[in-house]
């Protein structure tokens, strides 16, 4: 791979390409309507009209096939942690996961036989909103937080256009 | 208030098997043997002048070291009446004890409870299966030579050392 290629993959096409397709995944970020336990109450409550999440792009589908997030809202015991990853499983690609509240970060104060000990033992996580359960303006930051980290990535990254572009440069 | 009946009735009924433990926060406990237990539930729900028709609920009990090391503890209430009244029957190890879905049907879930948590078996329940944890695993997580935070594996990084926990089967069968 030449210097060239470097050239060619930043090229205005791709950047611009690329800044398009993050844009319209950061702007449309549909969770799955699911929530494990009282961190979904205030997941429920950040959807809802005083917090409004809409305003962001960010509407709850009813299926994870029409879904992009997943938000792990509560404890998750070990006999619910395989439906979860199910549900991870389900979601096209490209998929994020927020793992909300102490439980879902670390198993919280559960430290126990029955429960799961952090989401990212069973699903990779992105972003990690603290709290117990975390206020809707934290779940609303945490969305901010995903939106950020799809802006900073390269959504032809891996692709074969850019196999195709880096064949052509080299 | 009058003195509920059940002192009197219970004594002329079952003698001294069924032990007086006292009146404390508005309950009455007994201590029975576990083989009398499914008359006495009978006796207390059937009896027209006390009529405990509600189970609010069975708990199990371990005592380890102790002998005998389990425990079963009915909670009863009387919706008419609105007495409150505690069954403790002492369980050898393993620990048994005929089953009252005979008597209340709400027993069902209790004793499965039961079963999950401490091994007690019910003798004659007609679906003796865990409630809480899945099907497969292994051990009775109350139980006292049970670790609380379980046996490691990938899931539980500070669990105790022993065999890793089995894994929740996802298939759908024909459940009852």
């Amino acid at each position: 791979m030449g210097g060239l290629s470097g050239g060619m993959r930043d090229s205005v096409l791709f950047t611009t390409a690329d800044s398009v397709i993050s844009w319209g995944r950061r702007s449309a970020l549909w969770p799955e309507t699911f929530g494990i336990a009282c961190c979904a109450i205030e997941m429920i409550s950040a959807g809802c009209a005083r917090y409004d999440l809409d305003r962001f792009g960010v509407v709850f589908r009813p299926s994870p096939r029409q879904s992009d997030v997943m938000i792990i809202a509560g404890t998750v015991t070990r006999k619910f942690a395989p439906i979860v990853r199910r549900l991870y499983d389900q979601m096209p690609e490209p998929r994020w996961t927020i793992a909300m509240g102490t439980c879902a970060i670390s198993g919280g104060v559960y430290n126990t036989y029955a429960v799961v000990q952090g989401s990212e033992t069973f699903v990779p996580v992105d972003v990690h909103v603290p709290g117990c359960p975390p206020r809707p303006e934290a779940l609303m930051h945490g969305f901010l937080l995903l939106q950020e980290k799809i802006k900073r990535s390269r959504a032809l990254a891996g692709t074969p256009l850019e196999r195709a572009a880096t064949r052509v440069a080299g | 208030m009058a003195q509920p009946p059940y002192l009197a009735l219970i004594a002329e009924r079952f003698g001294a098997a069924v032990e007086d433990r006292g009146f404390g926060h508005g309950v009455q406990a007994f201590a029975a043997p576990p083989e009398l237990i499914v008359d006495l539930c009978r006796f207390l729900k059937e009896h027209p002048d006390l009529r405990f028709n509600f189970l609010s609920d069975i708990a199990g009990v371990d005592t380890h070291p102790a002998t005998p090391r389990y425990e079963a503890v009915y909670h009863l209430y009387s919706l008419p009446n609105k007495w409150r009244v505690r069954i403790k029957c002492r369980l050898g190890d393993p620990p048994h004890i005929p089953s009252v879905t005979g008597v209340w049907r709400t027993a069902n879930w209790h004793e499965r409870e039961a079963w999950d948590m401490y091994g007690i078996v019910f003798d004659g329940h007609p679906d003796l299966r865990r409630i809480y944890m899945w099907e497969g695993f292994e051990g009775f997580p109350q139980r006292k030579d049970f670790p609380l935070r379980g046996y490691k594996d990938e899931l539980n990084p500070f669990g105790a050392e022993g065999p890793p926990p089995t894994k929740p089967d996802l298939a759908t069968r024909n459940i009852p």
